[in-house]
């Protein structure tokens, strides 16, 4: 058992060349073959590849999808957000739980089934939605549920569950998922007739220096969501020292919300790689790596064919399209259930073969990212801008959008309206535009850049979505009638405690302290001194914090507080007897009670 | 040519070295930003945020944050003395603190920047956290409760002692330090005299046998609070 269990972690560590800085992929690798990664197996990978064990297991327990002990050979993901829950999750999770006899986090006696949460998959236009290992199952009624759960029990074979295939490239052999677009509204710019190379032609025809001078002039920015002028990101890349530099692709689309890259890679991945070329001939690098959520692993296969056709066509490789010294490919890196691994310092660190921690800036990745060169982290979207620009110029593009924000921007769209999926529309386009075209009239509250973005009141709905009012990755979230701003607040809170790598005390501690505090305050058991409590701590965790989740964490309670203030209002009271309402004098004095075996005298009936 | 920098901390001007941190121009002038990750001859983490300072008005990790021509450096406002309590608050109730028996009072970089910053009790909610203690090594024991995950053993054992035997484990809040063996520090080849066993600013990585060793009312900081040394080395008095 043990020699095998070394064989065949040798036989994988090979694959990756002993590299440690491919840690993820072993790890990955051995996870899918032997249901988890064992102390034992840690060792045996820290001896293939001449780190520490305690090294391997600092990465194997930083991620969702990697686990020291043994899951089920089906695991079942089902993602719990708050959009999922409103559309029913929870009754999909009791069905589950009945069918297969265990809670959620359990594992049945025979090692077949594993039931886990998990945050936002990139499906919330088609909830509730699960994962069945790398196999996504979207609009989860109870009937669908109970019939995926017999399949499983029938045979263990997730291969034979009969699913209807999706739209677009969704159907395609090597996709094969029911997964759909629901692309609502295209413009000229992503979705738009693209023919491979038409931007790299273009591109390669111009000196390094006068692409970046084009980008610059298009006026683009990162549509990640924080906005950085692309082509200065770049010119910073070119002109650090080093002598190899990298082109990083943010494919790990984890905002809680957004999904309009799961899109992209689905029906424009030319685009995209396109674009990474572009960058590797402006910046100087000859190697790209696409860093694609755990969650997006169904879509592998097909973005490896694309990539070898591209490879085919000469638009990667050596001496591309003909251009002497001109070399560049692209590998795609799995991630493995991190959100905070979209933070480009993170990203760059579990693409090393770390754990998913943000490094210490400065040197700033443009000086010292990847494997300690010069490197350009930019977003899917981006990247396929890139390569509209250089096909069709830098002024067409620049006159799109508003004066800030120029460009078409995507959004994905979800939550209660008549309309979910993905929008392109020109930045600057008012929330109440958005509502309209996506039959969402009605709605109480707007979830404008995910969960660490802004929750909007109808008084604000005449705000314009641009970098510089209404911010935005492409999340926009609809709450209609009825639905409970506190509830989405703390599920927000949840996902923000779980996803905090813990690296600095304000994260790893604020947020724990801000949710539970909220918890109180949800319960009828909070005084105003609360309210001041929680926006004082949200402020200390936003300034004190060591990177961008952090900075924004506590979003989902400063912005409803400041929103949406008497829906807060309304559940506190001020306290009578001086003693916090929050505080239980019962239960504090109830372990000594249960020692001393008498009731305290503090204690009240 | 001459390579000084000049920038201000709360309007007192500091000379620096081009290349030097925030944090190591400021204990060079006599000035004091209280700290609890940072240590000299470690490569600054930047993860316990109580250097936290403003820098032209943004917020940044003084241990982390080089030095800038110019530079407008706030330390000691209303604001920055109130995120810092908050945060050595914060560690205060993530872990299970009892300074009143715990050996290193008194030694206890923890207890003695919260006493530096005038806390006398936490703000925040105890979180009352089940935590491992580990006493297999002759020499050495761990006591999780204490830990505030400041990553210097994981720094001084990699960096000094050319060895692995920490490493932090998990995320979030459930994140904690583990040691480089499938379960007990014996396994590890931890060394009594490694600089990892005495690099620990709190009671979770201590030595055996000598804990009170120096009585009470003689240690580090019961005479003079923590600073003082950096502060006695202040040029512009």
């Amino acid at each position: 058992m043990n020699e095998n269990l070394e064989a065949v972690i040798r036989e994988i560590c090979q694959k990756y060349a002993n590299d440690s800085a491919r840690m993820m992929d072993i790890v990955r690798d051995v996870q899918s073959s032997m249901g988890g990664v064992s102390k034992a197996a840690m060792k045996a990978i820290a001896d293939a590849v001449g780190v520490a064990q305690v090294e391997v297991e600092s990465v194997v327990t930083f991620y969702a999808f990697l686990s020291p002990e043994s899951k089920g050979k089906v695991v079942i993901r089902l993602c719990n957000d708050f959009i999922d829950r409103m559309f029913g999750a929870d009754r999909v999770a009791e069905t589950f739980e009945k069918e297969f006899g265990i809670k959620f986090g359990e594992t049945t006696a025979d090692g077949l089934v594993t039931l886990e949460y998990t945050p936002c998959i990139g499906m919330c236009d088609q909830p509730p939605a699960a994962l069945i290992n790398d196999k996504v199952v979207t609009w989860l009624s109870t009937d669908m549920a109970s019939r995926i759960a017999k399949a499983i029990k029938a045979d263990g074979n997730i291969d034979k569950l009969n699913l209807p295939n999706g739209d677009g490239n969704n159907s395609h052999e090597l996709v094969n998922s029911m997964v759909h677009n629901n692309l609502r509204e295209k413009s000229d710019l992503i979705f738009a007739d693209f023919e491979p190379g038409a931007g790299l032609k273009n591109a390669i025809a111009e000196t390094p220096v006068e692409v970046i001078k084009n980008v610059k002039a298009s006026r683009l920015r990162g549509r990640g969501g924080a906005g950085f002028p692309t082509g200065m990101k770049w010119e910073f890349t070119r002109g650090a020292e080093g002598d190899e530099k990298y082109v990083l692709c943010n494919a790990d689309e984890g905002e809680p919300g957004t999904f309009k890259d799961r899109v992209i890679l689905t029906e424009a991945p030319d685009l995209m790689f396109e674009g990474m070329t572009v960058a590797g001939y402006a910046i100087g690098a000859k190697t790209g790596v696409v860093y694609l959520r755990g969650e997006y692993q169904y879509l592998t296969a097909f973005l490896n064919d694309v990539l070898q056709k591209r490879r085919d066509a000469g638009l990667l490789g050596k001496n591309i399209l003909g251009k002497s010294g001109f070399d560049f490919d692209i590998r795609i890196q799995m991630g493995a259930g991190a959100y905070i691994c979209g933070e480009e310092t993170a990203l760059i660190s579990s693409c090393e073969g770390l754990r998913g921690d943000p490094k210490n800036r400065p040197p700033f990745p443009a000086q010292k990212g990847y494997l300690g060169k010069p490197t350009s982290v930019n977003n899917v979207e981006t990247f396929c801008a890139v390569a509209k620009i250089m096909e069709k110029g830098a002024p067409w593009f620049a006159q799109k959008g508003s004066q800030g924000s120029a460009g078409l921007k995507l959004f994905s769209v979800s939550g209660d309206c008549k309309k979910p999926g993905v929008y392109e529309l020109p930045f600057g386009t008012t929330v109440k535009e958005l509502l309209v075209k996506v039959g969402a009239e009605d709605a109480i509250a707007v979830q404008v850049g995910g969960a660490c973005g802004i929750t909007v009141a109808p008084s604000s709905f005449d705000e314009k979505i641009c970098y510089d009012h209404l911010a935005t990755g492409g999340s926009v979230m609809v709450f209609g009638p009825g639905r409970d701003l506190l509830e989405l607040a703390h599920s927000f809170m949840e996902f923000f405690e779980e996803e905090s790598c813990g690296y600095c005390t304000p994260c790893r501690v604020g947020n724990t302290l801000l949710k539970r505090r909220l918890e109180y305050v949800m319960a009828g058991k909070g005084s105003p001194e609360d309210l001041v409590y929680m926006e004082t701590l949200g402020n200390t965790i936003r300034n004190t914090s060591r990177c961008g989740l952090g900075q924004t964490s506590a979003n989902p309670v400063l912005t409803t507080l400041q929103n949406f203030r008497s829906l807060y209002e309304g559940k506190v009271k001020p306290s009578k007897d001086g003693q916090l309402a929050s505080f239980d004098l019962n239960q504090a004095v109830g372990l000594s009670e249960s020692i001393v075996g008498r009731k305290s005298i503090h204690h009240h009936d | 040519m001459s390579d000084k920098i000049k920038f201000t901390i709360d309007d007192v001007e500091i000379e620096a070295e081009a290349g030097q941190t925030i944090m190591q121009a400021a204990d060079a002038a006599g000035v004091y930003i209280p700290r609890l990750c940072a240590k000299n001859s470690l490569t600054p983490h930047g993860s316990c945020r109580v250097c936290t300072v403003k820098v032209n008005g943004r917020s940044q990790a003084s241990c982390t944050q080089p030095v800038a021509p110019g530079a407008k450096v706030e330390s000691e406002t209303e604001e920055i003395k109130a995120y810092r309590k908050s945060l050595v608050e914060m560690l205060f109730v993530e872990g299970n603190h009892y300074c009143m028996f715990c050996e290193k009072s008194g030694n206890c970089e923890l207890q003695a920047v919260a006493y530096r910053l005038g806390i006398d009790a936490p703000k925040h909610e105890y979180l009352f956290p089940a935590r491992d203690v580990d006493a297999s090594h002759p020499e050495i024991f761990i006591d999780r409760n204490r830990c505030i995950l400041c990553g210097r053993c994981v720094r001084a054992s990699k960096e000094l002692d050319k060895k692995n035997v920490f490493q932090f484990i998990g995320r979030g809040i459930h994140k904690q330090v583990a040691v480089n063996a499938d379960a007990k520090l014996s396994d590890t080849d931890l060394a009594g005299v490694d600089v990892a066993a005495s690099s620990c600013p709190v009671g979770a990585i201590l030595r055996k046998r000598v804990g009170f060793a120096i009585p009470v009312g003689q240690r580090l900081y019961d005479a003079q609070p923590i600073g003082s040394d950096i502060e006695a080395n202040r040029t512009d008095k």
